[in-house]
């Protein structure tokens, strides 16, 4: 079989799941939920054929399980959004389909040589910065929760930090490719456009009080220098320095003080002061009011969970039980719902994705690719671990969005560039190799 | 660089890898203890969804039933309780913001369809399966309303509490407690339910007084005393004491009760005289004779210094004993640790729950065995079958068949000719022992009855409590006790 039509084959199988999918959530929420529901089955199904068909003329020998993959997580994404808010999956659906089209778009633009932009490099990296800056900008950006990360343009918004992770790997594996060797070499003069972007992470931190992002861009920035250098020396010596700002930030900044302290003590049993309402109370009733109730929603989803459209996300008011469950708390939503044996295999499709990104990279042949693969491949598993980690407790959580799966638009867009991004890498490579 | 693209690789997978690990921590090992917290509702409203099981009194009247209720689709049983504060104690709540109380906690896995029975099981997943509502078990308990709202009456205005048992199984047929509070405000107006006045501080409501109220057992623990110093056979009911008005004790006098310059004087008595007008220089003397040791031997064979058996939750229960400084007092050497004149006769830190002194008057009642307590009869399936049955157990036996007739035919004289006449009921032997206890304050006395009828074979035994009290236990507490009794024992005749 060639390597689309495999691709087919895998499409029809997740059309069937979304069906399903939908379907249960049909069945379990009758009263409110009418059978244009299972329409979106269709449509979804439809615009993926699409995608594949822009795959097939566009990038014949690319890798035929990525895009299957991330079909599956956007339709389960879209199916549990459609199950917490039917009018917010509509809009998840606009952007579904603006996403597929700026992946179309990225193709085509690039299905001849990929490779051109890494003369563009510094161009990519500089716009990497200024969309970074953008949300600290006073009259466009906007706060939520304490990080500045949103741009607001008339009633649009948009969070820029998405699209400037793609541009930035860019221009890292531009960078990098061509300085890899006197990077080797560890001349301290050839690491001062290094600190400046060490600078500039902590810059971004400081300026947005947002720890994921930073530590998202951080971590792509050291991996890929670890690739390209093979030097673990570095890596200890940036997570040292990335553990300084931190530590300093904590000192300085009372958002991150704030979120390290919820970390390690969700719970008390004593009344602690409350800065929403001034008022002494324990501290799962207050400021880690979000993650304690996200994790008795995770918790509450046992085994087997509730099934889709029979979790409890609301009290007997009506009111909500757990905040942001579209966006940043999406995964406790699927874990209740799902129970551990849905999430746990939701969380080996994103592991089956990333060791496909590494194959990739593995295959290519050049060392921009290389980077450049490695670069989006491990962008895409930090920030599921950054943002699954904190809901979990593993880490401080932060909010991010998960990938393919939260409801947003700028997520959806820049990971399904990200995709076409791999596509075109692994298409290349198998190209020569066949 | 492909061995750096590899060891990425493996980090990267290792990243999803330790989210499987951490959600399974979450999912499996820690969701237990999460479901538990006070302020984790998920649970607790997820169960809304189940058509809870009802509870209803022995003959079936309605305790607690449900409203359905719409929220976002979803149907949610809500519940209700037709009898307001009747029987809240015992009943308890289900609610969304303030958890669950009494029966409805701890009966609650019966009451969801989530215990382990096999049809139980078959039947909740099936209906899972089928997306069907899950409907839950319903209890029928022991009690009897039309007594139980007697009690309630005779309590209205004051602080106490009243428990009757069936002696010969340990039924519970009557378990009431003042002040109480109306379980349907519970979600939405709790602040009425804690602002409640009552002649006690503190009010406290939501305490059930049976089971978890501590009161200083005063003369009726003479019949405890009584146990032990015949069983033992150091006594008899002819033993003869001599009786000036006080005991000497540690080289002071125990007054007797009344006027503390002129108290009672008896001069020279036997036992049965002794219990039959609760001479305290009698007890005194006993006590400082058999020791605190044996006193307090015997009292845990009535069922003191453990959780009283009963399905209310176990923090809704407290064991009777020795207490000092808020805790059960266990004294290592009794002899030197208590003051074994006092403890005679139901002072010296000794305190009881209603519940406990019930137990002892059944005890004595059914020839000295003491049955433990129970309230819920049955659990029947949503359609009918019994799911289990409960049957009576046998506690212990607390004292010989001969000591507890000398006993029955000693407290049957406290009632006739002693200070328990005001429970005399009309052509049916009654036994009883009156109590009014020191409560510190001069002229405040917990006022206690217990007693059970008919006396030669009793179907009913009865504990009576009341705080803060200017009157004897004899003058307060005893027609409380006869009227329980009365209603009860007619009921059993026409039912």
């Amino acid at each position: 079989m060639t390597y689309r039509n495999r691709e087919l084959a895998n499409l029809v199988v997740v059309g069937i799941l979304t069906a399903l999918g939908f379907a249960s959530v049909y069945i379990a929420r009758q009263d409110i939920v009418s059978t244009a529901s299972l329409s979106y089955a269709g449509f979804f199904f439809a615009l993926y054929l699409a995608a594949h068909l822009v795959a097939r003329l566009t990038v014949p020998y690319a890798d035929p399980y990525l895009l299957p993959m991330a079909a599956l997580l956007t339709a389960i994404g879209l199916t549990e959004i459609y199950r917490l808010n039917p009018t917010d999956a509509f809009r998840q659906g606009l952007w579904i389909v603006v996403a597929l089209c700026a992946f179309a778009l990225t193709l085509f633009l690039l299905k001849h040589d990929y490779r051109r932009l890494e003369s563009y490099k510094y161009l990519f990296g500089l716009s990497a910065i200024a969309l970074l800056v953008l949300p600290a900008l006073p009259v466009l950006g906007t706060s939520v929760n304490g990080a500045r990360l949103w741009v607001h343009v008339g009633s649009l918004q948009f969070q820029p930090g998405e699209l400037a992770k793609v541009f930035l790997i860019v221009f890292l594996a531009g960078y990098l490719r061509e300085k890899r060797e006197v990077l080797a070499q560890g001349r301290l003069k050839d690491f001062g456009p290094l600190l400046l972007i060490w600078g500039g992470a902590m810059l971004v931190l400081i300026e947005t009080n947002d720890l994921g992002s930073a530590l998202l861009y951080f971590g792509i920035f050291l991996a890929m220098l670890y690739v390209a250098t093979g030097r673990f020396l570095y890596v200890g010596l940036g997570i040292g320095l990335f553990l300084a700002g931190a530590f300093a930030v904590y000192h300085y900044v009372e958002h991150v003080r704030e979120r390290i302290t919820i970390w390690l003590h969700p719970w008390t049993d004593h009344a602690v002061y409350c800065a929403i309402n001034g008022k002494l109370l324990p501290r799962q009733d207050c400021a880690s009011y979000q993650l304690v109730k996200s994790l008795y929603s995770v918790s509450h989803g046992s085994w087997f969970g509730t099934g889709l459209g029979k979790g409890t996300f609301r009290t007997t008011g009506g009111g909500e039980l757990i905040p942001y469950l579209n966006t940043d708390f999406i995964y406790s939503a699927l874990a209740q719902e799902l129970g551990l044996v849905g999430v746990a295999a939701l969380l080996l499709v994103y592991m089956l994705f990333v060791s496909r990104g590494f194959k990739i990279a593995m295959l290519a042949d050049d060392g921009f690719s290389k980077l450049l693969a490695i670069g989006l491949t491990f962008a895409f598993a930090l920030q599921t671990f950054i943002i699954v980690g904190g809901i979990l407790r593993l880490i401080p959580l932060t909010g991010i969005t998960l990938p393919f799966i939260s409801y947003g638009g700028s997520s959806v867009v820049a990971n399904f560039v990200l995709l076409a991004g791999l596509l075109l890498v692994s298409n290349r490579a198998n190209a020569e190799r066949e | 660089m492909n061995r750096q693209i590899a060891r990425l690789g493996l980090v990267g997978v290792a990243l999803v890898a330790a989210l499987i690990v951490a959600t399974t921590y979450w999912q499996t090992w820690a969701s237990a203890g999460l479901a538990d917290r006070q302020d984790n509702e998920i649970q607790r409203v997820a169960q809304f969804s189940i058509k809870r099981g009802l509870i209803r009194a022995s003959d079936g009247t309605i305790l607690a039933s449900n409203r359905i209720k719409k929220v976002g689709g979803q149907k949610l049983y809500l519940r209700r309780y037709p009898q307001g504060g009747l029987f809240s104690h015992v009943v308890g709540y289900s609610t969304q913001s303030r958890s669950r109380a009494g029966l409805e906690s701890s009966m609650n896995d019966y009451l969801t369809g989530a215990n382990r029975n096999l049809d139980t099981v078959l039947k909740t997943t099936l209906d899972r399966i089928r997306g069907a509502t899950i409907t839950g078990n319903d209890l029928w308990l022991t009690m009897r309303p039309g007594p139980q709202r007697l009690a309630m009456r005779e309590l209205a205005g004051k602080c106490g509490s009243v428990v009757a048992l069936d002696p010969r199984t340990g039924k519970v047929l009557v378990m009431a407690s003042r002040p109480t509070y109306d379980p349907n405000l519970v979600e939405k107006d709790f602040n009425r339910i804690n602002n409640i006045r009552a002649t006690c501080r503190p009010a406290a409501p939501l305490l059930n007084r049976a089971t978890d109220g501590l009161y200083t057992p005063g003369s009726t623990f003479k019949v405890v005393t009584a146990s032990a110093a015949l069983d033992s056979g150091r006594f008899t009911p002819q033993s003869r004491f001599f009786d000036p008005g006080y005991c000497i004790e540690y080289g002071k006098q125990v007054r007797n009760a009344g006027n503390p310059e002129a108290p009672e004087t008896f001069g020279s008595v036997d036992l049965i005289t002794g219990l039959e007008h609760s001479i305290n220089s009698v007890f005194c003397n006993i006590g400082k004779a058999i020791g605190a040791g044996k006193i307090l031997g015997y009292a845990k064979r009535y069922g003191f210094y453990e959780d009283p058996p009963l399905e209310t939750p176990a923090n809704e229960r407290s064991p009777s004993g020795l207490y000092k400084n808020g805790e059960l007092f266990r004294p290592s050497d009794p002899r030197t640790q208590v003051d074994p004149g006092r403890l005679a006769f139901g002072q010296e830190r000794m305190l009881a729950t209603p519940l406990q002194m019930a137990m002892v008057a059944a005890g004595v009642g059914n020839k000295g065995v003491v049955m433990e307590p129970f309230v819920v009869d049955r659990i029947t399936n949503p359609n009918g079958g019994v799911v289990t049955r409960t049957k009576p157990r046998k506690l212990r036996r607390a004292v010989s068949r001969q000591t507890a007739q000398e006993l029955t035919q000693m407290m049957e004289g406290a009632v006739q000719s002693g200070t328990g006449t005001a429970a005399q009921i009309p052509g049916v032997p009654v036994a009883g022992k009156t109590g009014t206890a020191e409560t510190g304050i001069p002229g405040r006395y917990t006022s206690w009855f217990i007693s059970f009828a008919p006396a030669n074979a009793p179907r009913v035994a009865v504990a009576v409590v009341l705080q803060d009290q200017t009157g004897f236990g004899g003058q307060v507490a005893a027609p409380i006790a006869k009227d329980v009794m009365q209603a009860i024992l007619a009921g059993k005749a026409n039912p």
